[in-house]
């Protein structure tokens, strides 16, 4: 294939992990932003979205978009709830102390990957996707009558990873509109700018708090059974998660929704248009130093309000 | 008797014990204290960034790497000999701590987390990208033959645990010194309060520096050691898991108390091993950690018993 | 010869993005005087303050310490010169025995000399009346307390100058009476700048002040001085 087709391609399929990875960090931003917690699990919420919609799919058999729905549905909830009752149980009781949140969060990586591995097995097992067309992709070429359009060979792509894409979009723009015209949203983004003030004014910060983690969580899992007809489930799928998804919040900037969305949307094109041009190993190479670079050149990152 | 030398024979009473140990402990217990003791000099210079300074880096492993393949690869693709080899390591790893540390120290808390991490996945990259001389993730084995220092053959396995018990112990007492200086103190100041420090005429900056490029020469010294004594070197000891683990040894052990990171470095090894690789027994243990006894165990004994303890 | 100024400054200005938060202070303070900053608020004291120890960076203008100019030095390195500074609210290592925490201060200057940082560490208590908290943690004391052994940390490094922010603040009766007396205890010792809203306190213990008003002198003199000028009397009851 042309190189002309090849940056097209990479360009869709780095649409689409960053598309995934803006939901993922978007959650991680909210647990990050408004607790100021480092979640070490966070990609385990993300992994066991996965598994718990290999779960779903497989339980309710038939046509895979049935699975699919009652997956986008139930696995975010369950996860979200698991994860509230987590800072419920644990992390309220440590009072959100930097250090002992790391150990107690690493110590639920270890349980929640395990408990995968005990009960999802070594395996990566696949999730069909509810609907999967083949959509030929045109390119262009100046040719003898002028402008023409032709569809190369092997540049195509397919309905599902398109809708993910739009699925994405949709989801946070739902979520941006409760976070800015609903309630809830109001009280969430009250408690992240001054908890104190929060307290005072009678808002039950801790419930709050319970209700961002499990949302964080859900969005991650809800990330995963979008990715999932893709990538497949596997139990050691959360550790690339998490990784990226901590630089995209700390990119974008601590508090700031909109710079973890447009750093998500970098991050995630770049390392696969990178990839067109240089080895894989060393287009992530060149984008974790670049990383590295901003962070210590702009410490509060593209969008950040001041240091935490 | 004076603090300093109640220390010191804390200390040499600790090194006692583990020389008593090779000769009472059955074969497959001295065996692993000898892997223990590596990982401690580890742990022991992450907890002096972390425990003492405040600094939580998670790009140790960068460090540990350094030295592992500063060794490693002098010896097996340069062909000198373990003398020179752990003068390489030591060398790389001084190196790569006194670069990252004059970079990441332009930031603080969270930002100086993901900056020390991102240096570590692109040397672990890195590693794996110049594959044709580390084998990457397979990793290259050190020929018994050439793993001698001195005449004396290190694939031995009382030679082993002798050597690693020398450097343990070399770097144990090392600590103990430091940490009772004028500059080891200061490095508390740094972290209990480090703008009262400044105004106290410190110069914080050249500090957090020194105590980056301990922190890494000494956790280069441990990859080192482990490429020398048990022979392989793999990509996978550059990997973030190896990033996380001497923070969870010192967690565990104590931050901030010169034992600790040993002692965490033990209770991780055998509470693994005890669970057989369970992972999940490992968790539950930590989140109880966390709820329970927040300084870790030698940090919970300083606190509510022995409060000499160094 | 040791400068008649310990500290002085020329036209230093600090500008945050398009706001002058001190502009043009020109400011005086002889060796060996008791100075008081005061204005009202939002004056920019803490601004000024904050040029002088070297915690912000000027825009424009010159510091010079003891003769020599000091406007590109950091904070750590204008102290090791010989300045003292205590903070607004009160900083001290609140984990750590009130012992270590003067000695923290007494070891930038003795070093290694154990023997010698111990003897200073009892003088410093001693003089500051903490020698029976001398092991309990910092954090543990009352802020009165803090207060006390911050101020003796600062004593420890027998300063040329000595900088106290709001030294007062958050002090009990009793306890300012005793600031009082150590600060005519420490007069002669060393220079002492202190910025203040108390004026009880202000007026009894210093030899001189500077006004300071929307980030300008607004008025220098003595007490007297002061007292009567009517800039000053208007700039506090609001209007000018």
């Amino acid at each position: 294939m042309e190189f002309g087709p090849h940056l097209m391609l990479a360009t869709l399929e780095g649409a689409i992990t960053a598309a995934i990875l803006a939901l993922t960090a978007v959650g991680l931003s909210l647990t990050f932003g408004v607790m100021r917690v480092v979640n070490v699990a966070h990609g385990e919420f993300f992994m066991l979205g996965a598994v718990a919609a290999w779960f779903i799919s497989t339980a309710i058999g038939g046509h895979p978009a049935l699975g699919f729905i009652a997956a986008v549905v139930f696995a975010p909830l369950i996860i979200g709830l698991l994860a509230a009752s987590a800072d419920w149980l644990v992390l309220k009781r440590l009072e959100y102390d930097p250090e002992r949140t790391i150990v107690a969060t690493i110590g639920l990586l270890y349980i929640i990957q395990q408990g995968a591995l005990i009960g999802f097995g070594p395996n990566a097992q696949p999730v069909e996707a509810p609907f999967s067309h083949r959509i030929a992709l045109p390119w262009f070429e100046w040719g003898e009558s002028g402008f023409e359009m032709y569809y190369p060979w092997g540049l195509s792509t397919n309905s599902y990873k398109l809708f993910i894409i739009f699925a994405a979009c949709a989801i946070l723009m739902g979520l941006w509109v409760i976070m800015t015209r609903t309630k809830i949203g109001l009280v969430m983004r009250a408690t992240q700018q001054d908890r104190d003030m929060a307290t005072a004014f009678g808002i039950p910060v801790e419930r709050v708090y319970a209700l961002t983690f499990g949302l964080g969580a859900a969005l991650a899992a809800l990330g995963a059974v979008l990715i999932v007809p893709v990538q497949q489930a596997y139990y050691l799928m959360g550790h690339d998660p998490l990784l990226l998804s901590f630089i995209v919040v700390i990119i974008g900037g601590l508090g700031s929704l909109r710079g973890t969305v447009l750093a998500a949307l970098l991050i995630g094109m770049s390392d696969g248009i990178i990839s067109v041009f240089f080895s894989p190993t060393l287009a992530k190479i060149i984008a974790t130093l670049l990383v590295a670079m901003v962070l210590v050149f702009r410490p509060q990152g593209l969008f950040g309000k001041g240091t935490h | 008797m004076s603090e300093i030398s109640r220390i010191h024979l804390l200390h040499a009473a600790m090194v006692a014990a583990l020389v008593i140990c090779w000769f009472v402990l059955p074969v497959y217990h001295a065996g692993n204290l000898a892997r223990i003791m590596v990982f401690a000099i580890y742990a022991m210079g992450y907890n002096l960034l972390f425990g003492y300074t405040g600094l939580l880096s998670l790009g140790h492993a960068l460090f540990f790497g350094a030295g592992m393949y500063g060794l490693g690869l002098a010896m097996h693709l340069g062909g000198v000999s373990a003398g020179p080899g752990i003068l390489a390591g030591l060398i790389a790893a001084l190196v790569v701590s006194g670069i990252v540390g004059f970079l990441a120290l332009r930031t603080t808390g969270v930002a100086f987390m993901i900056v020390t991490l991102m240096f570590a996945q692109a040397g672990y990259l890195a590693v794996l990208l110049f594959g044709t001389y580390t084998r990457g993730d397979e990793g290259f084995v050190l020929p018994q033959a050439t793993r001698a220092l001195l005449g004396v053959d290190l694939s031995d396995a009382q030679n082993r645990y002798f050597a690693a018990l020398l450097l343990f112990s070399a770097v144990l007492f090392f600590i103990g010194w430091l940490v009772r200086t004028p500059f080891g103190r200061c490095l508390v100041a740094i972290r209990e309060n480090e703008e009262r420090a400044r105004m106290l005429g410190y110069d914080i900056t050249r500090h957090k520096l020194m105590a980056v490029i301990m922190s890494g020469t000494i956790s280069g010294l441990s990859g080192a050691a482990y490429c020398l004594l048990f022979g392989s070197a793999q990509a996978a000891f550059v990997a973030v898991p190896y990033s996380i683990f001497p923070l969870l040894y010192v967690l565990l052990g104590g931050m901030g108390t010169t034992l600790g990171p040993f002692v965490g470095t033990l209770f991780m090894f055998y509470l693994i091993d005890w669970s057989g690789g369970n992972m999940m027994v490992a968790g539950f243990v930590l989140v109880a950690l966390a709820l329970f006894a927040p300084a870790g165990i030698l940090g919970e004994v300083r606190r509510r018993l022995i409060t000499w303890l160094p | 010869m040791a400068a008649v100024n310990i500290l002085e400054t020329k036209g230093l200005t600090k500008t945050y993005g398009g706001l002058d938060a001190n502009r043009d202070i020109d400011f005086a303070l002889p060796r060996g005087d008791v100075h008081a900053l005061i204005g009202p608020n939002g004056a920019g004291k803490s601004t000024f303050v904050g040029m002088l120890s070297g915690r912000i960076p000027a825009t424009r203008g010159q510091v010079w310490f003891d003769g020599a100019e000091v406007t590109r030095l950091p904070a750590h390195k204008r102290i090791s010169l010989g300045i003292a500074y205590t903070f607004q609210i009160t900083s001290v290592f609140a984990k750590l025995p009130v012992r270590e925490n003067v000695a923290l201060a007494v070891r930038r200057i003795l070093g290694r000399d154990r023997a010698a940082v111990r003897a200073k560490v009892d003088g410093v208590l001693e003089r500051v009346g903490m020698v029976d908290q001398a092991y309990q943690l910092a954090g543990d004391l009352s802020y009165g307390h803090q207060r006390v052994l911050e101020i003796g940390m600062g004593l420890a490094q027998n300063p040329e100058l000595f900088i106290l922010d709001e030294p007062t603040q958050g002090l009990a009766l009793p306890e300012v009476e005793a600031f009082k007396n150590l600060v005519n205890d420490l007069r002669g010792e060393t220079t002492i700048l202190l910025i203040e809203h108390n004026m009880n306190v202000v007026m009894e213990v210093s030899d001189s002040l500077t006004v300071l008003n929307h980030g300008e002198v607004l008025a220098r003199g003595t007490p007297d001085e002061i007292r009567e000028n009517a800039d000053v009397q208007a700039a506090y009851l609001g209007g000018v």
